[in-house]
């Protein structure tokens, strides 16, 4: 084996695959958050529609998607064999374990957590990314994406979905935000706190974001 | 006595590593207070030859916390209940009268079970013979000052060399991982210039070693600190990270 696979198939180069991709799908997240949250001027989808064609058809954009899909891949790929590989280092478990005494459930759960996004990932792009790009590999033409929210955001099932999502995702986040940084090993007295309190409010914001909004077009406050 | 605790065990049993094991109970009665934990097993062990069976057998050699021999989980922890101390060092006023207590062996793929409550830890000897060594040169010492070291550097050092490899943090950690304890091993020699010739190829066999072991890898919960006799850090983790990682891209060997 080459000593590049050798680094990234051994087990800290697998948490450093599980934290670049891990900080590159927050860096996702923070434009998702932003551009989607344009729903927000409540006008009638005008200033969401602009940047979300924007999004759909500049030519870096587009090539960049290509990037995210497989930082997408990677992150739950890489994280699969690390449930596997960390499952096979204990074969027989303990009869009584009392770990709530020496660390957070959200940290032991990230395989969890990660599980119940791929799901909410899979219902989400199958709702909006997959018809829109669909529509546009067959016609050439965007599929109004304002409409298609205000329409599936009326299905309070669906609604629930979503906000059950963002809660995973925060969970996910409150952990991953600040043990991707401890992967790469910055773990510095002049940054931890600067990482701690970024990633907690990061954790709390973004998801808090996005459950907003198909909970506003629900009730109406954005039509 | 007065103030004798009578106490219920819970404790792992296993003639080999080959055979299942599996849970007996055992009573108690007339426990003192100011028994260790291990001191405790010692009667119960007195108690079972009394009556013709096979005592419990469980690592122990120094009992006064330096060693790193010791190694029960007790009532789903490692070392017990207490913080910062090893299982000579609990003693049975952490408990109270009536108590159920569970001890089971360290669990772990690369620490097998060798009987009752004895695990195999040669692992971490092969992991620390890959590279936590350095090479020395024959010859008279040299004087101390003429190797300027700063005071942080020496400190850190001395608290990653702190670590006595009882394996806590392999048993606490959901992932049975041995980062903290290869991270503790990587440091001590790292962060000093005596350790400075071998630094790359150190943390490159190391990491390797560990690897080859079976444990597996870190999820950065931090159990392993928490429940660490000598409360290593995990900023020796992130050290180790950045050691392999840096050693990984920059090193010559191919």
């Amino acid at each position: 084996m080459s000593w590049f696979s050798q680094t990234l198939t051994s087990s800290i180069g697998k948490k450093l695959l599980m934290a670049l991709t891990g900080l590159f799908l927050i860096s996702f997240l923070v434009i998702h958050a932003t551009i989607n949250a344009m729903i927000f001027y409540n006008d009638g989808g005008e200033t969401f529609t602009h940047w979300g064609h924007f999004m759909g058809t500049n030519p870096i954009i587009r090539t960049l998607e290509i990037v995210l899909v497989a930082g997408f891949l990677i992150h739950i790929a890489d994280g699969l064999i690390l449930w596997k590989n960390n499952r096979e280092a204990r074969p027989i478990g303990y009869a009584v374990n009392n770990r709530s005494a020496n660390s957070t459930w959200y940290s032991r759960s990230m395989g969890l957590l990660g599980t119940l996004l791929l799901i909410f990932l899979v219902i989400h792009t199958a709702h909006f990314w997959i018809p829109n790009r669909s529509n546009q590999f067959a016609t050439g033409e965007e599929l109004n994406l304002y409409q298609m929210m205000l329409d599936i955001f009326q299905n309070i099932w669906v609604v629930l979905i979503y906000v059950g999502g963002c809660i995973s995702l925060f969970w996910h986040l409150l952990h991953g935000f600040k043990s991707a940084f401890q992967s790469l090993g910055w773990n510095h007295v002049k940054y931890n706190g600067i990482i701690s309190f970024v990633g907690t409010a990061f954790s709390i914001v973004i998801p808090l974001l996005f459950a907003l909004m198909p909970i506003s077009m629900y009730l109406g406050w954005v039509k | 006595m007065e103030g004798n605790m009578s106490l219920s065990l819970k404790v792992w049993r296993q003639s080999n590593k080959e055979t299942a094991g599996g849970f007996e109970n055992y009573k108690l009665d007339s426990v003192s207070p100011d028994m260790s934990f291990l001191e405790m097993f010692d009667v119960l062990n007195e108690q079972l030859i009394e009556e013709g069976k096979e005592p419990v057998a469980f690592d122990h050699d120094c009992r006064e916390g330096i060693c790193g021999s010791c190694s029960m989980y007790i009532n789903g922890r490692p070392h017990g209940p207490l913080r910062g101390v090893t299982v000579c060092q609990l003693h049975m006023r952490s408990f109270n009268d009536g108590d159920t207590i569970v001890v089971e062996p360290w669990r772990a793929q690369a620490f097998p079970v060798i009987k009752d409550l004895v695990v195999d830890r040669d692992a971490f000897d092969r992991v620390v013979s890959a590279g936590g060594f350095i090479s020395v040169n024959t010859g008279n010492a040299q004087d101390a000052n003429s190797l300027p070291i700063p005071k942080e550097a020496a400190d850190d050092a001395f608290s990653a060399a702190a670590c006595i490899g009882c394996g806590a943090c392999v048993a606490a950690c959901k992932n049975a991982s041995a980062m903290l304890f290869v991270s503790a091993k990587i440091s001590q020699l790292a962060l000093l210039p005596q350790g400075q010739a071998e630094r790359s190829i150190r943390a490159e066999k190391m990491v390797a070693q560990m690897d080859a072991e079976g444990f597996g890898a870190c999820t950065n919960t931090g159990a392993c600190s928490a429940e660490c006799p000598k409360e290593i850090s995990m900023e020796n983790i992130a050290r180790m990270n950045r050691e392999y990682i840096g050693a990984k891209f920059s090193s010559s060997a191919v």
